[in-house]
């Protein structure tokens, strides 16, 4: 496959460039081996060659794993290859002469704070708020000590393996977190480590949830769809039990 | 030693390791009871600062703010949860014994003071694989969702250098897992309010008041802002120096900015040329590459490591007889065989490529190969065992590894050297702890595969919270102000190095130097390294930092987030680093562990030590801007496992 041609349309906000707008680039001699950000990176480096700021977008591990990377791409977060990151998208999906949108996620609970960076601290708050064991250091049995059956050990790692990037809500019309906090409540439902709070963990997440400017769940999954761990809306489903069981039994208020 | 003049001054510090004394099993436990206690009501008085939120930094904030200390915890990312540990995948090593196939704390501890080549610190080393339990049982009961047997119990993997299956894992998430453990356990404490999480936000300086360290100056990545901090005592959790060589397995943003800003103020860097070569990674696709993505060494339980047998054999994999392959690992190791250590699977595959044996279009790869585990177990197993790892690889490579052979190829991936701790993980710097890859202390010359999770485990959660109460009971800590001389110093001399990086208005972008430095530094302080080597990448590197501040574009203002000014600063320091690296590896004339140096070889190609002059730790010491930093010396003593030349044939 020859290198390509590219235009890119930007979102830029902040600094020079304001309350925010598309900005185009040319993206030229791309190689189709390159992953997308490298093809940003390397936007980039003719930027800052020229003395001009370069386009601000977060990642880290590059290898889809650390939630860090966080981009609209053609109107898909993460992009068009299913159970992935962005970092882990590759040219060789593109062809020489496409225009490509990117953005950054939207939703009120991720305000931008430059181009394609958003602050997803309100994700932090929600496991604050329950998203947790209560174990001490030192205070805890033997690792054997309680069998968990296998099926609920895998299952629990389904819904354990959620990167916490947020595409679930960019993707969501209503900007709902419940795929998130679906996946958390499930995990630590699902082992019996996590039972003794499990009423109380699901009243407080669910609660700030709606605190934090998340909207409502209306079972469109296009969270599950844009997920790249592919968690599934079963683990809202478990949310949804796990919170109805609470109210019904008055556990952990 | 050994006649050859000497180019670093050798200092005559005398480093207090502070071992404390006793049979091997029981110094722990001596050191914990002898160690002064802070009441629980005087917890809320002292604050610790700890930077970095990975598993060493993530375990010691949750940990302490457990037990009443005022925390505030710092990370560059936009959550704590982003540490790099994340990207571990194969696995947890702990002396269980589960498995009941002869392991014990004892044989963890021998397989890692004989991974590392000799050159750890023993008692440091028996006190891992003692802790190495607790952490299992408390990542269970926070809910990690370790991989378990069908009867509910844990499940256990092999590892490169133990003959035992000790791994405990998830998938091939394992890193995450835990971290997210650690993280959790962590926010439940800034629910309680005993930690105050500082997401992005990078530490520059270490603040040092009446020779302890008493803070911190940080930068707000989002405003820019230069912010002052103060503390009773502050830990290090910040990670490698990987990334000094450009290309390697780290995240982007993995750097080494705070323990080498440390070691400017005092803090001793010991051992920077035990740098870690990962045998199993994607091996390199073109000049646009921002990083190397690693292939769990798990992969090598059930993946054969091979090249063809003659040289310059450019018909595909599925075209070779097995009778033209060379399953080189098996024939060389036959008692180890794909399970070797890291760094003698790294040299291995560096040899069938230089003789020209290696695949690939560049030559410089070899194949990982699945088809004989496939017909043995089934794709359905193997894919239980490593889907995710297979399809990380397919989506770079566009290979499918269920049907062709993986190419794979060395990279760096850990470093083992940095800060010089005692015992207690305290640094040179009284009050100064340094936490997981960012210390030196427990691999040697080179670390065993799921040794990493372990140690920055054992370090946050157990180590760390235990010492540090014997610190703050004992030192006299006189409340210090923000507006104290050496708060005030420590700002301008951060913002002055802000200013100049923004004043150059070069032409070229910080990246194109790191990548220069980091070619530079893979190819003379890499796998092979030799004195002429050694020496010219020494001549080079001041070269490269005097271009660097001649040319170097960072464009924009401090004043805002400013990601190329962030990456810029940290360039700025890897170009000094990386001669301290270098000047390491030259004075250290033996080969060990990762640190290979040619001249000193055995006649089939291992490592040759030189215990006679070299059973020490180099610990250097800055000695300001322009001049030679000071070699001193820790010797290691041997009392409990004897040294001897590591053989896994």
């Amino acid at each position: 496959m020859a290198n390509m041609n590219l235009t890119l349309q930007v979102w830029r906000q902040g600094g020079s460039f304001g309350d925010g707008r598309m900005v185009p680039y040319d993206a030229a001699d791309v190689s189709p081996d390159m992953s997308f950000l490298e093809m940003l990176d390397v936007v980039n480096e003719r930027l800052i060659a020229a003395g001009e700021p370069p386009i601000v977008f977060d990642s880290d591990c590059r290898e889809g794993i650390c939630g860090m990377c966080s981009l609209v791409v053609n109107g898909v977060p993460h992009g068009p290859d299913r159970g992935s990151t962005v970092c882990q998208l590759h040219m060789r999906r593109f062809k020489d002469g496409d225009t490509i949108t990117i953005e950054p996620w939207r939703a009120a609970a991720f305000p931008v704070r430059r181009d394609l960076v958003v602050d997803r601290g309100a994700f932090d708050r929600l496991i604050a708020s329950g998203g947790y064991v209560s174990v001490n250091t030192g205070s805890a049995p033997d690792g054997n000590a309680i069998p968990i059956p296998k099926d609920l050990a895998e299952a629990a790692m389904d819904a354990a393996a959620c990167i916490g990037c947020g595409a679930c809500v960019a993707a969501c019309k209503n900007a709902s977190a419940s795929l998130f906090v679906g996946a958390k409540v499930s995990q630590l439902a699902l082992l019996p480590q996590g039972h003794p709070e499990r009423a109380a963990r699901a009243r407080a997440m669910v609660a700030l949830m709606d605190n934090l400017g998340f909207g409502n769940c209306s079972n469109e999954a296009e969270c599950e769809a844009v997920c790249p761990k592919e968690i599934s809306i079963a683990t809202i489903a478990r949310m949804r039990r796990e919170y109805i069981r609470a109210l019904v039994t008055g556990a952990g208020r | 030693m050994n006649g050859a003049p000497r180019i670093a001054p050798a200092g005559t510090r005398q480093l207090e390791a502070r071992i404390p004394s006793g049979p091997i099993p029981e110094k722990w436990d001596r050191c914990k009871f002898d160690s002064k206690l802070v009441n629980p009501a005087n917890r809320r008085k002292f604050t610790v600062i700890i930077v970095g939120t990975g598993l060493a930094g993530g375990a010691a904030a949750a940990t302490l703010g457990e037990a009443g200390y005022h925390v505030l915890s710092f990370c560059i990312q936009d959550s704590p949860r982003r540490a790099h540990s994340i990207a571990a995948q194969g696995g947890i090593n702990a002396a269980k014994n589960y498995r009941n196939d002869g392991d014990s704390v004892t044989r963890l501890f021998y397989d890692t003071v004989k991974g590392g080549d000799y050159r750890a610190r023993e008692a440091n080393v028996h006190r891992l694989a003692e802790v190495s339990v607790s952490i299992i049982d408390q990542c269970v009961a926070q809910g990690v969702p370790f991989a378990r047997e069908y009867g509910g119990l844990l499940d256990n993997r092999s590892f490169g250098g133990a003959q035992v299956s000790r791994t405990f894992y998830a998938r091939g998430q394992t890193g995450q897992q835990l971290l997210l453990g650690a993280y959790q356990a962590m926010m439940r404490q800034v629910g309680a309010g005993t930690v105050k999480m500082f997401p992005r936000y990078e530490m520059l300086d270490v603040v040092v008041v009446d020779g302890r360290a008493r803070g911190i100056i940080a930068r707000n990545l989002v405003t820019g802002t230069i912010e002052r901090f103060q503390a009773d005592a502050v830990l290090l959790a910040t990670g490698g120096y990987g990334n000094a060589y450009f290309l390697s397995t780290n995240a982007v943003n993995s750097n080494a900015t705070a323990i080498w800003r440390a070691y400017k103020r005092g803090a001793l860097f010991a051992n920077p040329c035990f740098t870690q070569i990962h045998p199993t990674c994607i091996p390199v696709s073109g000049d646009h590459q921002s990083k190397l993505t690693l292939m769990s060494e798990s992969l090598r339980n059930d993946g054969r490591v091979w090249v063809p047998h003659a040289a310059g054999d450019r018909r595909p994999a599925a075209q070779i007889p097995e009778g033209e392959r060379d399953y080189y690992l098996e024939r060389r190791y036959p008692a180890f065989g794909n399970l070797v250590p890291r760094d003698v699977a790294s040299r291995a595959a560096k040899a069938v490529c230089d003789e020209g044996r290696g695949v690939g279009e560049t030559g410089l790869s070899v194949y990982l190969d699945f088809a004989e585990s496939i017909g043995r177990l089934g794709e359905d197993v193997i894919r239980e065992r490593y889907g995710n790892l297979f399809q990380m690889y397919e989506k770079i490579t566009d290979e499918n590894p269920y049907k062709a052979p993986m190419r794979i190829y060395p990279a760096i991936h850990y470093t083992m050297g940095g800060l010089w701790v005692d015992y207690n993980l305290m640094s040179t710097i009284p009050g100064l702890f340094v936490l997981g890859e960012a210390n030196f202390s427990d691999h040697g010359a080179n670390r065993l595969g799921a040794s990493a999770l372990m140690q920055g485990l054992a370090d946050g959660y157990f180590v760390a919270p235990a010492t540090l109460p014997n610190y703050l009971a004992g030192a006299s800590l006189p409340k210090v102000g923000a507006d104290h001389d050496a708060f005030r110093e420590a700002e301008a001399s951060v913002t002055k190095k802000i200013d100049r990086l923004l004043s150059v208005k070069g032409r070229t972008t910080p990246r194109e130097i790191h990548r220069t430095l980091g070619k530079l530094l893979w190819d003379n302080v890499g796998m092979g390294r030799t004195e002429p080597k050694l020496n010219d990448a020494l001549a080079r590197i001041p070269h490269l930092r005097e271009e660097f501040w001649a040319t170097v574009s960072v464009p924009g203002s401090g004043a805002e987030m400013s990601q190329v000014l962030e990456y810029a600063g940290r360039v700025a320091d890897y170009l000094e680093l990386g001669e301290l690296i270098a000047l390491d590896a030259l004075e250290r004339r033996e080969s060990c562990g990762g640190h290979f140096r040619e001249e000193y070889q055995t006649p089939d190609n291992e490592a040759l030590r030189d215990d006679e002059s070299f059973t020490h730790v180099a610990a250097w010491e800055y000695a300001g801007d322009g001049a030679l930093p000071v070699r001193n010396v820790e010797p290691l003593a041997f009392e409990s496992v004897k040294p001897s030349q590591r053989s896994y044939k």
